[in-house]
């Protein structure tokens, strides 16, 4: 990967596409401004949405006087939580994953009764311009009765503070188990040495860099809704709204995502200001825009993570690991997001075996409501925090044991010949070499020489630390079946259509909905591999519920392993029909044509050949097909995994701690990730490189506060934010290559992987930095200041 | 997000400027826009009328005088408001004669603040995470401002009254900078940025005039770890008449965190006060062994 300019290695481009580091063809568009943004798209008579916010964490809200904004030049109508009641839609922003026992309060489109989070949607402006619509919302008098609130998921729990919602007094969505609970007390109690570590996950704001936006135009002629919106998954925005939230058949909705800057999760979910824009528009009849300033992307945006965990681990003298038990309260906000109840349930419980053969583990997550933004899955969802979590038990365990931790590591991997493996966290890994990208690693870094190297510099009074960790990701989650026990109210496949014209140009239309992974490029690849095509004669369409048949959409690392899978499955039917007109048009049997670089020719007579294109033509003409046979070149796909993909690697940081001021300097930071097959190196590493971004910002800068009023005190860029590129070192970036032996196309998936990787690796290179000051652990962020006080004493 | 309503003139002359300030309740200058801006946006501050000045000619001139042309009764440097931060860090003027303005102005901002944000628009707002404030006070500099009623000179210790509060009055325009200067004097700036915003978290301004082996005048000034920039007396104090030594410099530094009040200190998410005050000690040990050539790597 290091090699990622060999752009041209493929110029011939009818095969090969495959691996190869094709440049992305999106990138022209969108850098010279041709790309559509939602807030680029106008239509004639468009008018602007505000929404008025509410400043209190926790109040009912006793009236909301409109008549002054009503009155204002340039606006249009204001509405309020009770007019949306009054209009009879089904009004619900519904959760789509439920968890045995879970309470599932009313969630509204616009507050009626009470403000839970600072933030919450309270009415609605709608104006000819944004500045009429925002100036309108100061307009508005709203009056609140404050109640006392709570914004941490464990006070929510144990203190007795008014609930959040009625329907839980104390509290508590869920109360989740995973594991067996008695082997695991069996393994503590067999074990040489048992030790633990206290830690808190702080909450994540998403920060991409689009704010939301939605444009919803209501036909009244035809009654059908459509709506432009940043959306990660087009096709359940249309099922959520439909069904739950505006009482409208799918088939009068049409969800369009055009060019979407960005999500990171945040943009998977219904929130209430789509839907209330679209419903504005309805009542309208005419069409409404709506953009989030970012101070609303601050307050609105689901924010991730916000996790309380006391995790222990039981390991022998010789560095067996028996046993791992964790205990976490997990911050939901305060209503349940879409997957805010999977995310630190099974999508965090499950993954806590790490890359390990551990024997006995057992997770228990309490759920809790607190008066804060929705929590929900952020890049990594669920496996970055239980990947955390290992990753910081096996270090304590070091220390513990005075044990290398790489080396403690390296005892404890699941090893290459014992695939597929189950854990004793309920999942099947598919395969993996894991010594393998640890090695290459460590070798990058010189682990042994670097070891010695920081036992001199501490000599001189300087800290060296060396963070390694280990990572495993359970992505694209699947197979469907599964995903429904374990509460999901969707599915796992994806869906696609692969499609010649008659000209031999081929268009993809993908369930999938890209927000800068460069799906335009990798998708043509994958197709043009398997029809032996150039890159060039494949378009990709994705975004528009109306031109796409189906679709999941874009998270869990799902995009190349379940939607590629999909593609490379439907080209191979389109291939193997084509491959039946071939042979039926130069009469000789299916079995003696080859097929290369796009060309069906008789085996020993190469010369007696159709190429793919040609045979396209042939295939709409519909003159000379085999007996029987349908006119048309195209085949629609639905792809169901039969399980996971499972990436893996190892990250390795070097830092410099400086105890007087608690500065941490980065030296290096080595990624080794194994993602399968590689579609496209490039983009391979343009996504561990934005992922380490990601989790070095979580280590070191971000972490989201309250203050007492339980206002976010985090609330713009200069308060929180991500790292800046100057703030970064030079990522050095290497693979291995560990096909997934049930995915068609052999890959895993990359997108999630550095940032569940990035965040372990830095926290461990601190505090190994901080050995002889004797501390085991930092909470993130870890700031200077957290360094100088966690030194202050031995200094 | 969205800027509250308001109307905009340009200026053609400073007196236009003063009459056009003149004529509109509440009317605020605006020069680079890279300070007033950011704050209309988030409602912080919301003028009903702009006066821009970002056009005027003349007003971003860097010279030296001297006391023979009369100009300001003294050897010193001339700096016009409009120059930009960009103008200043590359001055070779600067660079020489003030080296603490020209280390502030090369560590401000981005590249595009540096292009857009001019020092007059700086000091005159007075936030106080800001770099150049420092420089100022260290260089005992000041501002030279125009106002219908004529023109005055407000000193740097004058001029920093609290956060965004500064002794530029509402109808005055700050045209320009003098800062005197020393043959025998050095100066520097030393900056930790604030990871999230990239302003001073804590920025030390020192002006020192040595004969190498005892310091005989210190100023020494911080912004961005107080709530207003101000000049530090203790480690000043301390400095004077003191050989230049490792261990003079660390006596000196242990001053800084302890002459100002607690309070004085700005404590947020990413820093409390008490973290700051001990940074500042760090810092101005730091700059002073930078500006006097003491070796402190081994520290
Ligand atoms: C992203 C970003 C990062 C930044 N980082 C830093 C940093 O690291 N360090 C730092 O020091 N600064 C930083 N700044 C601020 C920058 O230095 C601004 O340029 C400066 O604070 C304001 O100068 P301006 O010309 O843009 O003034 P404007 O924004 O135009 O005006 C600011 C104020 O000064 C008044 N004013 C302007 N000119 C005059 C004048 N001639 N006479 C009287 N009053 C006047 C205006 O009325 C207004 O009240 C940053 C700004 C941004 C946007």
């Amino acid at each position: 990967m290091s090699d990622a300019d060999g752009a041209d290695s493929n110029d011939d481009g009818s095969s090969g596409a495959f691996g190869a580091a094709i440049e992305r063809g999106e990138d022209v568009p969108l850098l010279t401004g041709d790309g559509q943004y939602t807030d680029d798209i106008s239509l004639p008579g468009t008018t602007h949405l505000a929404i008025r916010r509410s400043d209190h964490a926790h109040a009912r809200l006793e009236s909301v006087d409109t008549s002054a904004a009503e009155a204002m030049d340039g606006v249009v109508a204001v509405f309020t939580g009770e007019d949306v009641v009054e209009s009879g839609v089904p009004n619900t922003i519904p959760t789509a994953w439920d968890l045995p026992g879970l309470v599932q309060p009313q969630y509204r489109m616009l507050a009626t009764d009470k403000v839970r989070h600072e933030g919450t949607a309270v009415a609605a402006v709608v104006a000819e311009t944004p500045h009429a619509a925002h100036d309108a919302l100061e307009r508005i008098s709203v009056e609140y009765e404050p109640l006392e609130h709570v914004t941490d998921p464990v006070e929510a729990v144990e203190r007795d503070v008014p609930p959040v919602h009625d329907e839980a007094e104390d509290n508590v969505a869920f109360d989740f188990e995973l594991g067996d609970s008695d082997a695991t007390d069996e393994a503590f109690a067999d074990a040489d040495r048992v030790t633990s570590v206290d830690l808190r996950q702080p909450r994540i704001i998403p920060n991409a860099m689009e704010p939301r936006a939605a444009l919803a135009d209501w036909e009244e002629t035809t009654e059908k809704l459509r709506l432009w919106m940043t959306s990660q998954n087009p096709h359940l925005h249309r099922m959520l709204l439909s069904a739950g939230t505006l009482g409208l058949p799918e088939n009068r909705i049409q969800v369009i995502a055009p060019e979407v800057g960005g999500g990171f999760g945040s943009k998977i979910y219904h929130y209430p200001d789509e839907a209330v824009t679209a419903w504005c528009s309805m009542q309208l009849g005419r069409p409404v825009k709506w953009q989030a300033t970012r101070s609303e992307s601050y307050l609105t945006d689901c924010h991730g993570r916000d996790h309380v965990t006391t995790g222990e681990i039981a390991l022998d003298d010789d560095g067996t690991i028996r046993g791992v038990r964790v205990e976490t309260h997990a911050g939901l906000g305060a209503q349940l997001s879409q997957f805010g109840t999977a995310t630190p349930s099974y999508l965090y419980a499950t993954i806590l075996s790490g890359q390990y053969a551990i024997p006995a583990i057992h997770c228990r997550v309490v759920g809790a409501f607190t008066n804060t933004t929705p929590v929900d899955a952020y890049r990594g969802a669920g496996r970055a925090e239980g990947i955390y979590v290992i990753e910081r038990l096996v270090d304590v365990g070091a220390r513990e044991l005075e044990m290398d931790p790489a080396e403690l590591r390296r005892r404890n991997l699941i090893q290459p010949d014992e695939f597929p493996f189950e854990t004793a966290a309920a999942l099947v890994y598919d395969s993996g070499e894991y010594e393998r990208a640890m090695d290459v690693a460590l070798e990058h870094v010189d682990y042994d020489e670097l070891r010695e190297r920081q036992d001199e510099l501490r000599e001189e009074g300087r800290y060296l630390g060396i963070g390694v960790a280990n990572f495993v990701e359970s992505a694209g989650l699947s197979p469907s079946g599964l995903a429904g026990d374990l509460g999901a109210q969707a599915g796992g496949w994806e869906s696609s259509i692969v499609r010649f014209d008659s000209t031999g140009s081929v268009t993809i239309l993908a369930g999938t909905a890209d927000q800068g992974q460069g799906h335009r490029t990798t998708y043509a690849q994958i197709a043009a591999e398997e029809l032996g095509l150039s890159v060039d004669d494949i378009d990709v369409v994705e975004g528009d519920t109306d031109r796409i048949p189906q679709g999941m959409g874009t998270y869990g690392s799902r995009s190349a392993s379940v939607g590629g899978g999909s593609i490379a499955r439907g080209a191979r039917e389109v291939r193997e029909k084509a491959r039946r007109i071939a042979a039926h048009q130069l009469e000789t049997p299916v079995d003696d044509l080859e097929f290369e670089d796009g060309e069906f020719h008789v085996t020993g007579a190469p010369d007696r050949s159709l190429h793919i294109q040609t045979i396209a033509h042939e295939a709409y003409l519909g003159h000379d097909l085999p007996e029987g046979m349908d006119p048309g070149l195209e085949e629609t796909n639905f792809y169901d995994p039969e399980n996971f993909t499972y990436p893996f690697g190892t990250h390795v940081a070097v830092v410099e701690v400086e105890p007087e001021t608690g500065e941490i300097e980065i030296e290096r930071y080595v990624a080794v990730d194994d993602c399968g097959e590689i579609i496209n190196p490039m983009i391979v590493e343009g996504q561990v490189h934005g992922g380490i971004a990601q989790g070095i910002g979580a280590a070191l800068y971000e972490g989201a506060a309250y203050d007492d009023e339980g206002h976010l005190e985090t609330r713009r860029m200069d308060e929180y934010a991500v790292p800046h590129s100057t703030q970064l070192p030079e990522f050095e970036t290497d693979s291995t290559v560990t096909p997934s032996p049930h995915n068609p196309i052999g890959v895993k998936g990359v997108g999630e992987s550095a940032t569940i990787a990035a965040t372990p690796t830095m926290v461990s290179a601190v505090v190994d930095a901080l050995e002889p000051f004797d501390v085991d652990h930092l909470d993130m962020p870890i700031t200077p200041e957290s360094v100088w006080r966690a030194t202050e004493g031995d200094r | 997000m969205y800027t509250n309503d308001f109307d905009y003139y340009r200026a053609d002359s400073v007196d236009d400027a003063l009459a056009l300030l003149g004529d509109h309740d509440g009317a605020e200058l605006v020069a680079g826009a890279h300070g007033l801006l950011p704050r209309m946006k988030t409602g912080e501050e919301s003028p009903p009328a702009l006066v821009d000045i970002s056009q005027l000619s003349g007003l971003a001139a860097i010279e030296e005088t001297d006391g023979s042309s009369g100009d300001s009764g003294g050897d010193g440097v001339s700096i016009g408001a409009l120059a930009t931060h960009t103008d200043i860090a590359n001055s070779e003027i600067v660079r020489q004669r003030a080296t603490a303005l020209a280390d502030a102005a090369a560590e401000l901002g981005d590249p595009q603040v540096r292009n857009g944000g001019t020092i007059g628009g700086n000091l005159a707002h007075g936030d106080a995470r800001s770099d150049p404030p420092a420089a100022l006070l260290a260089l005992d500099g000041s501002l030279v401002a125009r106002s219908a009623g004529g023109e005055r000179t407000i000193d740097a210790t004058d001029l920093f009254e609290g956060p965004f509060e500064t002794a530029v009055s509402s109808d005055e325009i700050v045209t320009g900078i003098r800062i005197p200067t020393a043959d025998d004097a050095v100066s520097g700036y030393y900056k930790r940025r604030n990871p999230l915003s990239g302003y001073a978290m804590v920025g030390v301004g020192v002006w020192l005039r040595t004969d190498g082996e005892t310091v005989q005048e210190a100023r020494v000034a911080v912004t961005g770890a107080t709530t207003t920039p101000t000049r530090l007396p203790g480690v000043e104090d301390e400095l004077e008449g003191a050989a230049v030594t490792e261990e003079a410099i660390t006596a000196a530094a242990a001053q800084a965190g302890t002459t100002l009040p607690d309070e004085a200190f700005v404590s947020d998410v990413q820093a409390s006060a008490e973290y700051r005050a001990h940074l500042l000690t760090v810092d101005t040990e730091r700059v002073l062994g930078e500006v006097l050539d003491v070796d402190y790597s081994s520290h």
